[in-house]
């Protein structure tokens, strides 16, 4: 009975599938369900308590302050967005057409995503000593006369917010459009440049066009990082500047969850509409 | 071999730049944890030392950051060992393309792009109208699979791709049980995969910060603590941390690259033909 239950591919595969599945839906869809429920909740100065009101989305949505941070926070998105996406390009252009021993490649492409595995605070951290006042980057624009007094901007400044971000999540740009431009056939390349294509042509009418998948890929890792980070901003901007993800953060560290779960809400819902379009453009499955 | 074009010298320039980038502060913080200890922040440096270092293993200086790496350590390994097994027997189930793989396929990249913070409150809520303890190894475990098991069945995927699947109807054909063609024949060939699963799985999870920052109760861990001291430690000790945990970061990568490495190398010589799918 059990060995003929287990030859249907179906239940085989839901079985094998189940692990996955109670993790995902214990950890994730429950929490997403609490916190939708949670946003119709009332809330007191300590406690919360269960109720059926749309109080926490009206204040949203009439606070200027939300209209100001979702702006600030799609700005972020999008500059970040095209700074990684014009490096990593690059980057994995480098790595995929000019480099033509495979071991070196393999060498190369290790180097750009090692730190993916280490920690991100200390990434984070570890930008301080140059972007400070008395930083590494004033002393040498006043050692060299570009400058006479130290920049204040440099840190604590959405510069550096950007700065964090491009550096964190570039690789996440490189590693997706290194993986379609190794798959494309470099026959291609050849009968471009025999029909007489220069180097720039064959860029803009070859590769990039084979290369959306992965590009759209890494849009899609950046644009949501960015989106819902809270930790970076607060960190790299000392609490100066402000995303969707401190929204939240603040109203959890008051006690306001009903709050910070109307906010959640209305961010996951901006993420997935994100996620929607730009899936429109790429089937995941098979480009991996 | 043709002459390189005149781009290759400015994307080489343009590609060192970016390692420069990417390793540059690290290696800034690498230098200044050796400060003297009248030294600060930023350079010059003042004298050199491993007085940061030495603070470090001095409890009251630092806090409990030697409870917070062994909880990290743990827990690294935890979510590891769950991460390979369960991206595994979700990569087999999806071959098979069941009935809703689809749906499920979409809730796992849903787990990997929506803002972490959304898990830590939720899970931190549900965890709380339950009445549960909030803990790093029950709550914040979890939270942490929901960052990690999207990338490890992305990895399945990638694998089974690129899977050649008349090793197993060869080894079907030959009578082999399912469990037998799993065991012996599936398992030995993506057997490099895993360890590349079981990386993410130890190293996202031993950096992991937004998802366990509600879910970890009241013993933090290790990127929990060093978050903390950022708000109130104003000496490089905390630089003498980052570096000193950085390093373990690189030892454990280095650990798992040579180990694929040494498996690939012991294959090529005992001439088996198992892993080159292609």
């Amino acid at each position: 009975m059990a060995a003929h239950f287990l030859k249907n591919r179906h239940m085989l595969g839901w079985v094998q599938a189940t692990p996955l599945t109670l993790v995902l839906l214990a950890f994730l869809i429950a929490p997403i369900v609490m916190i939708v429920i949670v946003s119709f909740w009332g809330a007191t100065e300590f406690s919360i308590y269960p109720a059926f009101q749309f109080d926490n989305y009206e204040f949203l949505f009439s606070s200027p302050v939300t209209y100001r941070v979702f702006g600030n926070t799609l700005k972020y998105a999008l500059i970040t967005w095209a700074l990684t996406l014009v490096i990593g390009f690059t980057v994995a252009y480098y790595l995929a057409f000019h480099i033509r021993s495979q071991t070196m490649q393999i060498a190369l492409f290790l180097l750009c995503t090692i730190p993916f595995w280490t920690s991100n605070i200390i990434r984070m951290i570890s930008w301080i000593p140059f972007l400070g006042r008395n930083g590494i980057a004033n002393q040498t624009l006043i050692s060299w006369g570009v400058i006479d007094e130290p920049l204040e901007w440099l840190l604590y400044s959405d510069f550096s917010v950007i700065l964090a971000f491009v550096h964190l999540y570039t690789l996440f740009m490189v590693v997706p459009i290194f993986n379609t431009m190794m798959r494309i056939d470099r026959s291609l390349l050849e009968a471009a440049r025999d029909n007489g294509a220069n180097g720039l042509q064959t860029l803009m009418h070859v590769i990039i066009p084979l290369t959306k998948p992965g590009i759209m890929i890494g849009t899609i890792f950046v644009v949501t990082l960015v989106m819902g980070d809270f930790i970076t901003v607060r960190f790299m901007s000392g609490s100066q500047r402000a995303n969707v993800g401190r929204l939240i953060s603040n109203d959890i560290g008051l006690l306001q969850y009903p709050s910070a779960a109307a906010t959640a809400v209305v961010l996951l819902g901006t993420v997935l509409i994100v996620i929607a379009i730009l899936l429109r453009f790429v089937n995941i499955r098979k480009e991996l | 071999m043709d002459r390189r074009p005149r781009s290759f010298y400015v994307l080489s320039a343009v590609f060192v730049l970016f390692v420069l980038f990417l390793y540059g502060p690290i290696l800034t913080i690498g230098i200044l944890s050796f400060q003297g200890p009248q030294g600060g922040l930023t350079f010059p440096m003042n004298g050199v030392s491993l007085h940061w270092f030495r603070d470090l293993f001095q409890e009251q200086a630092v806090g409990d950051i030697w409870g917070a790496f062994r909880r990290s350590l743990v827990l690294g390994l935890l979510v590891m060992v769950t991460t390979v097994v369960v991206s595994v027997m979700a990569g087999l189930a999806f071959r098979k393309r069941f009935a809703g793989s689809g749906l499920l396929f979409y809730a796992a990249i849903t787990s990997l792009v929506i803002p972490s913070i959304l898990i830590s409150l939720g899970v931190g809520l549900i965890f709380n109208q339950l009445g549960l303890k909030i803990h790093w190894a029950t709550s914040g475990f979890g939270s942490q699979l929901t960052w990690t098991l999207p990338f490890g069945l992305l990895i399945m995927f990638a694998v089974f791709n690129r899977f050649d699947k008349s090793y197993e109807e060869a080894a079907r054909d030959q009578g082999a049980t399912a469990w037998q063609t799993l065991r012996h024949v599936v398992l030995p060939i993506i057997a490099p995969s895993l360890i590349g699963v079981a990386l993410f799985g130890f190293t996202l999870s031993y950096d992991e910060f937004a998802r366990t920052l509600l879910t970890a109760g009241s013993y933090n861990t290790l990127p929990l603590e060093i978050f903390g001291m950022t708000t109130n430690v104003t000496t490089p000790v905390i630089y003498a941390l980052g570096t000193l945990t950085t390093a373990f970061s690189f030892v454990i990568i280095a650990v798992f690259l040579v180990s694929v490495w040494v498996i690939g190398r012991r294959r090529a010589r005992h001439g088996s033909d198992a892993g080159k799918a292609a």
